[in-house]
């Protein structure tokens, strides 16, 4: 089971968080500070496992981000890895390049904060363990409830349209 | 266009409001811009403000996210998954998920809402609640919401029926009671095409094993067909670009597959049959030049590992093993370590082949790979191998990184500890792991050296001469510092005369006053720490008895320490030294050796401290589910030193009562005690710091030396004789020059004249004395009470009590009705042994109870006309 998964650049700012299992805010912030310091030391070469209090922490490095996720000590690591670049695969097909993820998840050059990583997240991931394998099938789904999302917007500025014609 | 009236519409305000935190220069700065920020969205949601609601909880999440609180928002939340359109539920769900976990109240309160959702007709809304529901749902929640879920979990929609399956796991996980009421539909399910529910589905079978045995059977029974037929599917498919990873067809679905497989097959030799082919073709099939074809491999070894597999299969295995241990990549090696430790309890020998790349692994440049090889290597030591293997180790200790040597030190000391038959060997490599890293070792070990030292009469002379040697070498790690102070001290005389030369030894010239230096030179190391020095001063005061010749020398250093700003070795010396200058009558027998430490009582409460700490390491590792951060972060404190066993001394001047009246209340305990007290004029020595100080006499901190028993009369009666009356001044130790060092001894035969103790108005009590031949110290005493007044005594009980030095039994009176005018009277017998016989009289305190009419009396008084040389 994945207990939590980590999105941090190599400045050690969080990008993304996500807790699958019961951690108070101040227990989160403690993991936080104390992977960062893990992970981000590594050398390139080196394995992308960290043993870290009686769990297995598997990271993987894109560009300037470093995904983690942290799983049970009898998880299968290498298939994390793989999970790791599903997740990052599909965010690629969403936003575009990999290289500029970082830039994805940095609010300030983003019209919007950026939540949609974590519903792709949430279209990969229920309760720590893997939903799907098909990016397809993911990038439909996000694409479908998007559309929602814009039928509604629209729909709101149609009928604020309305009301600014109508008292016009 | 009116802007505010559409919340997707603005979010400038969001902008600003980041843009305002980037641009901090200081953190306070970024806080005060935060707590500016959240003020408004208190005020928004105090307001009811519904148009900003949705970009408030944006907001609040990129707050949440740079780790402020924000549980005034969680209300919030739940007013947007109240909302009706998606959009609101969207981010209202999110919020949840991010600013709540499963242990906040709050949570309780959206279970209705989600229920509506877990109903609603639109699939994305149920994907929302369930996605929800999964991640964060407490037990209560789960019970309540679990028939919906089940209900889903029959939909027709293979997304909804996905992630109702995840959500179930969740379920099942807080409530594993519910288990049975999922593995109908979890095997149901396992037809499927779609691969999104074939592995969510696969998923909750395995939780579902884990959680009931009932469910464990009967998906025995109904699963094991299809797992087959899919990992064939899929081990067979042709190219499928939607599933595809380097060139194997989902290889998610393949290791859940396998881990089913592994749950069913574990002590089940007909599922393990069945699985046996499928297997094989899995293992032989899949490529192993990608990490997916690597990872499909590795869950198949740890499958067949576990199941009742052939012994043709678990070949197979061990092979692939091996051949990712010679792999290149980190991370096949990784887990190659892992798995072999598993292995180990199928097959030990094959896991043996591979030592020496195990043992290579062990001084990687990967700490991650390093610890696993380590733990690995522990595991594989046996008696055949702990010789080379405990040499390599040691010789990488020279060189390995600091951060890894605490590791690895920790090993070879319990290598070396379970392997310490041959003394010898033992004792060489615990010399050798002191002076590479002495730093790292913990307490405990070196105690445990230190008895094993005291206990090996025919090494002593040995240890002490390589330890002085390493001293000389490696001077600044701690604990081989503390363990060679201890042994000079002790057994200062071998080093010096060669005494108990082993074969392989060579003779050293060390003189006296080299001895006195290497300690001295210990004591002035400008890093060593308290405890360290407080063991240099007491080798230095021993020293001065064994090598009179320094002892002027000795003197001098403990007078320079007589103005140590550390309390303790302030104390230490000018105690020290006053023995030195003024008690040459006692030093020599107060200086002696420390008496034999008793290795089987110290192993005992070594391995009940640590068995303590383990469980306790458990129980907080049980006690708190997967994730949560109770565990303790490895670091195992050597327990805290005994010092109850010293204290027990004090138990001798508990008042020793009849088995009838244990119950003495306090304050007469305390003004029994006040027998010390009335001694001594400074009233100071307190019966606890008397403790205090005959600890530090008898030397030492935190020290091993505490658990032997302290019962050898030579060594701890004069500490006890000084620490009676010293608290500490020297002033006070002048006290002790008053002490008469020889009183004649009596002769042993001697008949004792009869006294009387004690007479009032209504008691008299009367002593006669008795000596067993040839044992001076102990006295029997015969008590008789006459009552002299007209009533009878009722509820009659005699207590008394002693001062340290001596031990005293009291027997049962013969009777607790005391008759009138002296019709007859009760007797009780005392024995006494007088530790310091010869050197202090005899002194007792009583105190007698008793009712006359039904009034309580209560009568006291102090014994001190006591025959001399009792």
């Amino acid at each position: 089971m994945i207990n939590f998964v980590l999105l941090i650049s190599r400045q050690g700012k969080v990008r993304l968080t996500k807790w699958y299992s019961p951690y108070t805010q101040k227990e989160r912030t403690k993991v936080i500070r104390e992977l960062s310091g893990l992970i981000l030391t590594r050398g390139p070469k080196l394995c992308n496992f960290v043993e870290w209090r009686g769990y297995k922490v598997v990271y993987r490095r894109y560009a300037s981000l470093y995904f983690c996720m942290c799983i049970d000590a009898d998880d299968n690591e290498l298939e994390v890895l793989e999970i790791i670049h599903h997740f990052v695969e599909i965010l690629d097909r969403y936003f575009g390049s990999v290289c500029e993820l970082d830039l994805i998840f940095n609010f300030h050059k983003c019209p919007w904060p950026n939540f949609q990583a974590y519903y792709v997240l949430d279209e990969i991931l229920i309760a720590g363990e893997l939903q799907e394998s098909s990016k397809k099938n993911v990038a439909r789904l996000i694409a479908a409830q998007d559309s929602l999302v814009e039928a509604a917007k629209e729909e709101a500025s149609s009928i604020s349209n309305i009301i600014a014609q109508a008292t016009k | 266009m009116d802007l505010s009236i559409n919340p997707f519409s603005s979010g400038t305000r969001l902008r600003d409001m980041i843009r305002a935190i980037r641009a901090s220069k200081t953190a306070s700065e970024e806080r005060a811009v935060v707590r500016r920020e959240c003020a408004a969205i208190r005020a928004a949601i105090s307001e009811g403000d519904q148009d900003y609601r949705h970009r408030n909880m944006a907001k609040l999440m990129f707050i949440h996210m740079l780790g402020y609180p924000t549980h005034f928002g969680q209300m919030e939340c739940l007013k947007l998954i109240a909302a009706a359109g998606f959009p609101e539920k969207r981010i209202g769900y999110l919020g949840l998920m991010l600013l709540l976990d499963e242990r906040q109240e709050v949570l309780m309160l959206v279970t209705n809402s989600l229920k509506q959702d877990l109903n609603h007709s639109n699939q994305f809304i149920v994907g929302l609640a369930l996605c929800a529901l999964g991640n964060i749902c407490s037990a209560e929640m789960a019970r309540d919401l679990a028939p919906e879920v089940e209900r889903l979990l029959l939909s027709r929609d293979p997304n909804t029926k996905k992630k109702a399956a995840l959500c179930s796991i969740r379920i099942v996980r807080k409530v594993p009671d519910l288990a049975e009421n999922f593995m109908g539909s979890a095997a149901e399910n396992i037809k499927e095409k779609h691969h999104g529910v074939l592995i969510s589905v696969v998923q909750l079978c395995t939780e579902l094993c884990k959680a009931s045995k009932e469910a464990l059977e009967y998906l025995r029974k109904h699963c094991v067909e299809g797992l087959v037929r899919i990992l064939r599917d899929v081990t067979n498919s042709s190219y499928a670009p939607e599933y595809d990873i380097a060139g194997i067809t989902d290889p998610f679905l393949h290791i859940r597959v396998l881990r089913l497989m592994r749950t069913l097959g574990q002590g089940d030799a007909d599922c393990s049959e069945y699985v046996n082919d499928i297997l094989a073709q899995v293992a032989t099939k899949t490529e192993s030049n990608k990490n997916a074809g690597n990872a499909i491999l590795y869950e198949c070894v740890e499958t067949i590992m576990s199941i009742e597999a052939t012994s043709g299969l678990r070949v197979l295995a061990i092979n692939i093993l091996g051949r990712f241990l010679s792999n290149r990549d980190n991370n096949i090696r990784y887990v190659a370590l892992n798995m072999l430790m598993r292995a180990m309890a199928v097959d030990t020998q094959a896991v043996q082949r591979h030592r020496a790349t195990i043992l290579e692994c062990v001084k990687d440049a990967d700490v991650s790979i390093r610890k696993r090889a380590l733990e690995l290597v522990y595991l594989l030591i046996n008696d055949t191998n702990v010789k080379p293997l405990t040499k390599e180790l040691v010789d990488y200790l020279e060189v390995s990184d600091e951060d890894f040597k605490e590791d690895l030190t920790a090993k070879i000391c319990s290598i070396v500890e379970k392997f310490s038959e041959d003394k010898l060997w033992y004792l060489d490599q615990m010399f050798k792991v002191l002076s590479l890293a002495g730093n790292f070792v913990k307490d405990d070990v070196w105690h445990a050296l230190i008895v094993l030292i005291s206990n090996a009469s025919e090494l002593q002379g040995y240890s002490v001469r390589s330890l002085y040697k390493a001293l000389q070498a490696y001077g600044a790690q701690e604990s081989l510092v503390r363990v060679a102070v201890w042994c000079i001290g002790e057994y200062g005389e071998m080093v010096v005369n060669n005494i108990n030369m082993l074969d392989v030894e060579e003779p050293v010239t060390v003189t006296e006053s080299d001895a006195v230096d290497a300690v001295e030179l210990a004591l002035k190391r400008y890093s060593v720490d308290v405890t360290t020095r407080a063991m240099c001063l007491v080798a230095l005061l021993k020293l001065s008895s064994r090598f009179p010749p320094t002892s002027e020398r000795i003197q001098e250093i403990v007078v320079q320490n007589k103005g140590n700003t550390v309390l303790e070795l302030q104390q230490r010396s000018i105690e020290f030294n006053s023995i030195i200058q003024r008690h040459q009558s006692i030093k020599s027998s107060l200086l002696e050796r420390m008496p034999v430490l008793d290795e089987a009582s110290y192993l005992m409460k070594r391995a009940a401290s640590s068995q303590a700490t383990v469980s306790l390491t458990k129980s907080a590792t049980t006690a708190t589910p997967a994730g949560s951060l109770k565990i303790p972060n490895g670091v195992v404190k050597p327990p805290a030193a005994p010092l109850p066993d010293l204290l027990d001394l004090n138990s001798d001047d508990v008042p020793v009562t009849t088995s009838a009246t244990t119950t003495a209340p306090d304050n007469f305990l305390q003004d029994l005690l006040g027998i010390d007290l009335t001694n001594s004029s400074t009233a100071g020595g307190a019966p606890s710091a008397t403790t205090d100080i005959l600890m530090d006499l008898l030397s030492i901190g935190s020290f091993p030396v505490q658990n032997g028993p302290p019962t050898t009369s030579n060594f701890i009666t004069p500490g006890q004789a000084v620490t009676k009356h010293a608290p500490a001044t020297p002033q006070v130790m002048d006290l002790l020059d008053g002490l008469p060092s020889s009183t004649p001894l009596p002769d042993e035969n001697t008949a004792y004249p009869s006294i009387t103790a004690f007479q009032s108005a209504t008691l008299k009590i009367t002593f006669s004395f008795k000596k067993q031949p040839g044992k001076p110290q102990e006295t029997t005493m015969h008590v008789s009470f006459t009552n002299l007044t007209s009533v009878a005594l009722t509820d009659f009980m005699f207590q008394a009590a002693v001062p340290k030095f001596i031990q005293l039994r009291l027997d049962p009176a013969s009777s607790s009705i005391l008759p009138a005018s002296g019709n007859g009277s009760v007797t009780q017998s005392l024995s006494v042994t007088n530790n310091q016989h010869g050197q202090k009289p005899l002194a007792m305190r009583i105190r007698i109870s008793y009712k006359v009419n039904g009034e309580d009396r209560l009568e006291q008084g102090q014994i001190s006309n006591f025959p001399a040389g009792l």
